[in-house]
């Protein structure tokens, strides 16, 4: 068991800089989840704590021990790759020995850790066979046997789920948090899926374009985006992101509510002006007037008393909930998500959008930095 | 089953079927031969230059033709088929090109896979050397012999000046002639195993090694544990390939040894020696046998590698 640590961490490849001074910190018995798109350098700073790739500048450390140059086999680390890397020529048995054997454990021991971790993972039927013989399903769960037969100190998981079908995903990722809270080893897992993010990791810790954005428990990370990368990379569909101007006392409020002396401030684009809420108000007022308004689909609903005009789209239909696109006048797209039971609008209708009085709901960014302004 | 065969029984099926079949007859027919078509200029070639000479061979070796020059061959069945292939001159060129072989194979496959090896890291100009050692295969027998006939020349060749000069020289001693000829194919090869076993060594994936190495193997524990093995059928592969064309190894022995002294200094490999029989002794009935036996040797060989090439299918990922 131990804590892994990055400390100012670059890595460059030639002219890339595949990971760019990354800095976090992983607790002992952590699951965190590098979440990214490809080529973010998710895998890269994978490798990096492996020590397949070496260090350009900073210090990995895993517990206390700076491991920059120490070699893989020494770091006490269990690696599953998205391909499995199941050594085809090896039967499942002797796959989920091999770490043992070259670690010299002996013989009567090795067979009942191999027994022992095929049990777990229900391989008993299958340790004969090879790797060729067995299912994708069936190779991923090989392959995580032969991490944990040695019990590693840290596990490190490159997008072990992206080769599965879809049903298969969900149940081998509840089996891999199942196993992980059990065994408590240290966990990186790198996923490009946000939904296995969300789902799995105890912390969540976004990467883009070799830098980190945010790292923080996923509904903290759902819940307050630092940037607009990370606003619209979590959650299906994406946040709303719609840019605009602050302006105080957009519409005439029929209503009167505005005896502050202040006026309302509003978020106004072509064809639209959303009000704040006071609190939302009060923390952003002085800053951009540039700014990109962030909306999570599920805080909107269709209203003829909504705030925002737009025509739809395409309407998607998922069952439990429907997903309504719209574009706004200036072609903004915005997406509703609704309930089963509310009203479909037809395809090219005219509608109005309307947005949830909770301040949780409005996420301001601003339009130059990407940054989240100081909110609730 | 057919639609050809007329319906003896009420059919069960919709009527229609048989029109169609009909039809879809008439293409495969078309298809059929257009294919025949298309294949006349490979067969032609492969007639005139393979097939023919092949069977024709199983006819030579049914005529003796006798010593005396002029007089025709005569049908002598299966008759000569024992004593020679029991004659001292079969059988020592017979060992001749096994020993050649077990000299040559071994040698050029290891050296190919070590440069292989070396080649196959990803260091900055190491395209430069990998055209370097794949150029030996397409160097002709001719001139890589005559270079080596240079080097290994007793005046103005290499070995004298490393100090090394066999009385007789290499080319004309009983010891060193045979080794000298298997050098010179050595080198040859050295190309093909390397271009082979580097194929092999990029079919190997990267994670695979990365993953023994996370699991604790040492750089000498992968190549062992896993390239080899995954490079078996690779290694196998250019085993038969080579031994295939040691066997029917020529060139070199031609032009350094030369048919006056091939039987003496122990270079009669089994092509020579059939070249031998069938110019010099004029007896194309012992030639055809000798080529026939050759024939099978390599036949053996090629079954082996095909029957091999199948269980390779359950090294697929």
């Amino acid at each position: 068991m131990a804590q892994v640590s990055f400390d100012g961490v670059t890595k460059r490849f030639g002219e890339t800089t595949a990971v760019n001074d990354l800095t976090l910190w992983i607790p002992d018995g952590e699951l965190l989840v590098l979440l990214g798109s490809s080529g973010c350098g998710k895998t890269t700073a994978l490798r990096l704590v492996a020590g397949l790739e070496e260090i350009t500048e900073g210090t990995v450390s895993i517990g206390e021990r700076v491991v920059n140059d120490v070699d893989p086999k020494d770091r006490d680390v269990a690696m599953v790759f998205q391909s499995y890397a199941l050594y085809p020529h090896l039967s499942v048995a002797k796959n989920i020995e091999f770490p043992l054997r070259q670690r010299g454990v002996a013989k009567d021991e090795r067979a009942a850790k191999v027994k022992r971790a095929a049990e777990t993972l229900g391989l008993g039927q299958l340790l004969g066979r090879k790797p060729a013989q067995l299912s994708g399903g069936q190779r991923q769960r090989v392959a995580l046997a032969r991490a944990i037969v040695r019990e590693p100190t840290v596990f490190l998981m490159d997008e072990p789920l992206s080769n599965l079908d879809a049903a298969l995903r969900v149940q081998t990722r509840a089996d891999i948090v199942e196993l992980q809270s059990r065994l408590k080893t240290t966990t990186l897992y790198v996923t490009h899926d946000q939904v296995e993010a969300m789902t799995m990791g105890h912390r969540i810790a976004v990467m883009s374009e070799g830098r980190l954005q945010q790292v923080a428990a996923p509904e903290d990370l759902y819940a307050k985006p630092t940037n607009v990368f990370v606003a619209h990379f979590l959650g299906s569909p994406g946040m709303n992101l719609v840019e605009g101007m602050l302006v105080e006392n957009g519409p005439p409020d029929a209503s009167g509510g505005g005896g502050s002396g202040s006026g309302t401030l509003c978020v106004a684009f072509a064809g639209a002006s959303v009000p704040l809420p006071p609190e939302v108000a009060d923390a952003v007022r002085g800053s951009g007037p540039d700014v990109v308004l962030g909306l999570r689909p599920e805080a909107l609903h269709l209203s003829p008393d909504g705030v925002i005009a737009a025509s739809v789209i395409i309407v998607e239909l998922l069952g439990a909930e429907t997903h309504v696109i719209c574009h706004t006048e200036t072609g903004a797209r915005i997406i509703v998500r609704q309930g089963a039971g509310a009203a479909k609008p037809g395809i090219g209708a005219a509608v109005r959008i309307a947005v949830d009085p909770d301040p949780q709901t409005y996420h301001l960014f601003d339009a130059t930095t990407g940054d989240r302004l100081a909110g609730p | 089953m057919t639609a050809t065969s007329a319906p003896v029984e009420p059919a069960p099926a919709p009527r229609p079927a048989p029109r169609d079949s009909r039809g879809l007859r008439t293409r495969l027919r078309k298809e059929a031969a257009l294919a025949y078509v298309l294949l006349v200029p490979a067969l032609v070639l492969f007639g005139v230059f393979s097939f023919y000479p092949f069977l024709r061979n199983f006819k030579l070796m049914l005529y003796e033709t006798p010593p005396v020059p002029g007089l025709p061959a005569h049908y002598v069945g299966l008759h000569q088929i024992l004593p020679t292939i029991t004659s001292t001159q079969f059988t020592q060129s017979l060992v001749t090109t096994i020993i050649f072989v077990i000299l040559v194979v071994p040698i050029s496959l290891l050296l190919g896979l070590a440069l292989a090896v070396a080649a196959h890291r990803k260091l900055k100009g190491m395209a430069v050397y990998r055209v370097i050692f794949s150029s030996t295969v397409v160097s002709s027998v001719a001139v890589a012999s005559v270079v080596f006939g240079t080097l290994l020349n007793p005046v103005v060749g290499l070995l004298p000046w490393l100090g090394i000069n066999p009385t007789p020289p290499a080319l004309e001693n009983t010891t060193w002639a045979l080794p000298s000829v298997a050098l010179i194919t050595i080198w040859q090869f050295l190309g093909l195993s390397f271009i082979i076993m580097s194929a092999g060594l990029q079919s190997v994936p990267d994670e695979l090694l990365e993953a023994a190495r996370i699991d604790g193997a040492g750089s000498w524990t992968r190549f062992w544990r896993m390239t080899v093995p995954l490079l078996s059928p690779t290694i196998f592969f250019a085993v038969v390939v080579s031994t295939i064309y040691a066997f029917q190894a020529f060139g070199a022995v031609d032009i350094l040894i030369g048919n006056q002294n091939a039987v003496r200094l122990h270079t009669n490999v089994l092509i020579y020696n059939i070249l031998n029989t069938l110019q010099i002794e004029s007896n194309p009935g012992a030639a055809a046998i000798m080529a026939t036996v050759l024939f099978l040797i390599i036949l053996g060989l090629t079954l082996l590698q095909l029957r091999f090439l199948e269980r390779r299918v359950n090294y697929a990922r």
